[in-house]
C-alpha cells in the first residue's frame, strides 16, 4: 500500500525542469512545432486520440510534444483533459455505410460494387529504409483519376441479403458508458465494443494475434476493411433538429467468421466488428478478432478457455492508462509497508535460528 | 424532430459553417463585411460530444469516444437569435459561425449565403473531390491466380 509522504519539493521542481529542458533537446536544432506534429506524424496523433478516448488532432498533438513522444503518457494527459469538459450530448450513430473512403479492401471478394481502393497504405512497400527522407528529399505528387459516381455499400450487407451471415439487431437504447459507470461484468456487446475502441493497441493486437494461433480461434476472413471521413450528426435541442458538426476520420473493420451453427442458430457466418478514431487498421482487426471471441456466449458456441474468450482478463487489462497507472504506481514510496514486511522477516529468522539452537541444544 | 424545408436549409449551413476551416471562415467573414452587434444568449463553451458507433455498422449503437465541441448562442439587435455547434476548440470561429446562422434569417441572408456560405461550400466539395480522385487512382483489380476464373 502507499502511503502519502511529504518533501522533496525542491527536487521534484529540479526534476521537472530538467526533464523541460530535455523535451527541447538540443537548441542548435529547431524546435517542433505542434502544426508540424499534427501533419507529419499523423498516425502517432491517431492513435493517442483513439487510445485517449478523444478526437481533437490539436491536443493529442501537444500530448505528443508534451510526452517526448511517449504515446501512453500522451493518452495519460488527453484522459485527463477530457474529464474536464461537460459533455453537451451523443451523436447519432455514424453511418459508415456514407463513408468518403480514402481505402476500402475486402479480403473475401474480388469484384465489389464501388471497388477495391488501396489508398495511402504501406501495405506493397519494400520496407526498406528511405534515405532520402533523411536527405529531406522532394516527394511525388500523388496522382489522380476520374471518380465514377459510384456507392460503397458494405460488403457484408451482400451476404446478409442471401441471409447467411448473422443479422445485426438494431436497437434505440442508450449504451452504457464505461467513462460514467463503473465497469460491471458480464458486460455488454456494446460496453465491450468501447473499451476496445480505446484499448491498448499493443494489448488488442497480442490478444486478436492469439484467437488466430488457436487460442479461441474463430476463422476469419477480413469481409471489409474501411477507412475515411464520416458525418457527425448531433440532435440540437434548443432547435429541435439534427446538425453535422463534424467529418471524422475512422477505420472500420467487419470480419466474416466461420460458423456451424448451434442449438438455436442455422450455419451461417457471424461478425466481429472493430471501430477506431483515425487511421488504425491494425487496431480495427484486432478489435473485429477480439470482439468476434468474446461473443461465444450469446452465440451458444462453447469456450475453450482462452484468454480472448474471457471479458474479465480483457476488459480489466485492455485500457492502457489503468495498466500504467497500476504497474508503475510500485515505484512510488512504499516505505511503511516494507518496514512491516522486513520487521515480519527479521522475526521469522529469529524464530527459526532459536529453534534450532535449542534443537541443536537439546541433542 | 421536426423536419420541414426551412429546417433542412439551415441543417445545411450550420453544418456547413461548422466543418469549415477556421481560416478560411474567418477571412470569408473579414470580406464580407456584414458584421452586427450581439449579445451573448451563451457565450463560447468548450466540451464534448460522445461520438456514437453501430455495431457491425448497421446495428444497435456503442459509445465509441469523445469529440471537442464548442457551442454558443447570440441575439442580434433585432432580435434575431443564433447557433453554432462546431467540432474543435475554436472560441473565435463558434462566435462567427452563430453570427453567419443570425444573419442567414434576416434580409441579409443572400449576401452572406453569396459571400461566406457559397465559398464554404465549393472548398468543402473541392477538397473532398480531390481526396476522392486520389484514392479513385488507387482502385485495384485483383486476379486470382491458379484457382481463378479470370
Amino acid at each position: 500500500m502507499y502511503v502519502a509522504v511529504k518533501g522533496g519539493e525542491k527536487a521534484i521542481d529540479n526534476a521537472h525542469a530538467w526533464l523541460g529542458e530535455i523535451r527541447r533537446g538540443d537548441t542548435d536544432i529547431a524546435a517542433l512545432s505542434v502544426a508540424q506534429i499534427r501533419s507529419q506524424l499523423s498516425l502517432a496523433v491517431d492513435r493517442v486520440m483513439a487510445e485517449g478516448s478523444l478526437f481533437d488532432a490539436d491536443l493529442a498533438a501537444l500530448a505528443i510534444k508534451q510526452s517526448r513522444g511517449d504515446l501512453i503518457e500522451a493518452i495519460f494527459l488527453i484522459r485527463a483533459y477530457r474529464t474536464t469538459l461537460p459533455r453537451f450530448g451523443a451523436s447519432a450513430p455514424i453511418k459508415t455505410e456514407n463513408m468518403a473512403c480514402m481505402r476500402r479492401i475486402s479480403a473475401t471478394f474480388k469484384d465489389v460494387p464501388g471497388g477495391q481502393v488501396l489508398g495511402p497504405t504501406f501495405d506493397y512497400t519494400h520496407r526498406l529504409l528511405d534515405f532520402k527522407l533523411a536527405a529531406d528529399g522532394v516527394i511525388d505528387e500523388a496522382r489522380k483519376a476520374a471518380t465514377p459516381d459510384e456507392a460503397k455499400p458494405h460488403i457484408t450487407e451482400f451476404l446478409n441479403q442471401e441471409g447467411l451471415i448473422q443479422h445485426e439487431p438494431t436497437s434505440d437504447t442508450t449504451p452504457p458508458d464505461l467513462t460514467r459507470e463503473p465497469l460491471e461484468l458480464p458486460a455488454s456487446r456494446a460496453l465491450r465494443l468501447q473499451a476496445l475502441a480505446r484499448g491498448d493497441e499493443g494489448f488488442v493486437l497480442g490478444m486478436g494475434y492469439s484467437t488466430q494461433r488457436g487460442y479461441g480461434r474463430n476463422h476469419a476472413f477480413v469481409g471489409e476493411l474501411r477507412i475515411g471521413d464520416v458525418a457527425v450528426e448531433l440532435d440540437i435541442p434548443e432547435l429541435g433538429f439534427s446538425v453535422e458538426i463534424a467529418d471524422i476520420e475512422v477505420s472500420e473493420c467487419e470480419t466474416v467468421n466461420q460458423f456451424s451453427g448451434s442449438k438455436t442458430e442455422p450455419p451461417q457466418f457471424t461478425r466481429g466488428y472493430g471501430l477506431v478514431f483515425g487511421q488504425s487498421e491494425r487496431k480495427a482487426i484486432s478489435m473485429a478478432l477480439l470482439d468476434r471471441a468474446l461473443r461465444w456466449k450469446e452465440l451458444g458456441e462453447d469456450s475453450s478457455g482462452s484468454p480472448a474468450q474471457d471479458e474479465e482478463f480483457v476488459l480489466y487489462h485492455c485500457d492502457n492508462i489503468q495498466a500504467t497507472g497500476f504497474v508503475e504506481h510500485i515505484k512510488l514510496p512504499h516505505y511503511v509497508d516494507f518496514q512491516a514486511e522486513l520487521e515480519l522477516v527479521r522475526t521469522l529468522r529469529r524464530e527459526a535460528t532459536e529453534a534450532k539452537v535449542a534443537k541443536e541444544a537439546a541433542l | 424532430m421536426t423536419e420541414n424545408s426551412e429546417n433542412v436549409s439551415r441543417k445545411g449551413w450550420m453544418s456547413t459553417l461548422a466543418k469549415a476551416p477556421a481560416g478560411l471562415l474567418a477571412e470569408a467573414w473579414q470580406q464580407a463585411d456584414v458584421a452586427q452587434s450581439f449579445a451573448w444568449l451563451r457565450a463560447p463553451e468548450i466540451g464534448t460530444v460522445m461520438v456514437r458507433g453501430a455495431m457491425g455498422g448497421t446495428g444497435a449503437p456503442f459509445n465509441l469516444g469523445e469529440l471537442t465541441v464548442t457551442r454558443c448562442a447570440l441575439r442580434l439587435d433585432d432580435g434575431t437569435v443564433g447557433h453554432a455547434y462546431i467540432s474543435g476548440r475554436d472560441r473565435q470561429k463558434a462566435e462567427i459561425a452563430a453570427l453567419c446562422d443570425a444573419l442567414m434569417q434576416t434580409s441579409e441572408a443572400s449576401a452572406v449565403q453569396a459571400k461566406i456560405i457559397n465559398p464554404l461550400t465549393r472548398a468543402y466539395q473541392s477538397k473532398r473531390a480531390s481526396k476522392a480522385e486520389k484514392a479513385a487512382a488507387t482502385k485495384v483489380d485483383f486476379f486470382t491466380l491458379v484457382r481463378g476464373e479470370d
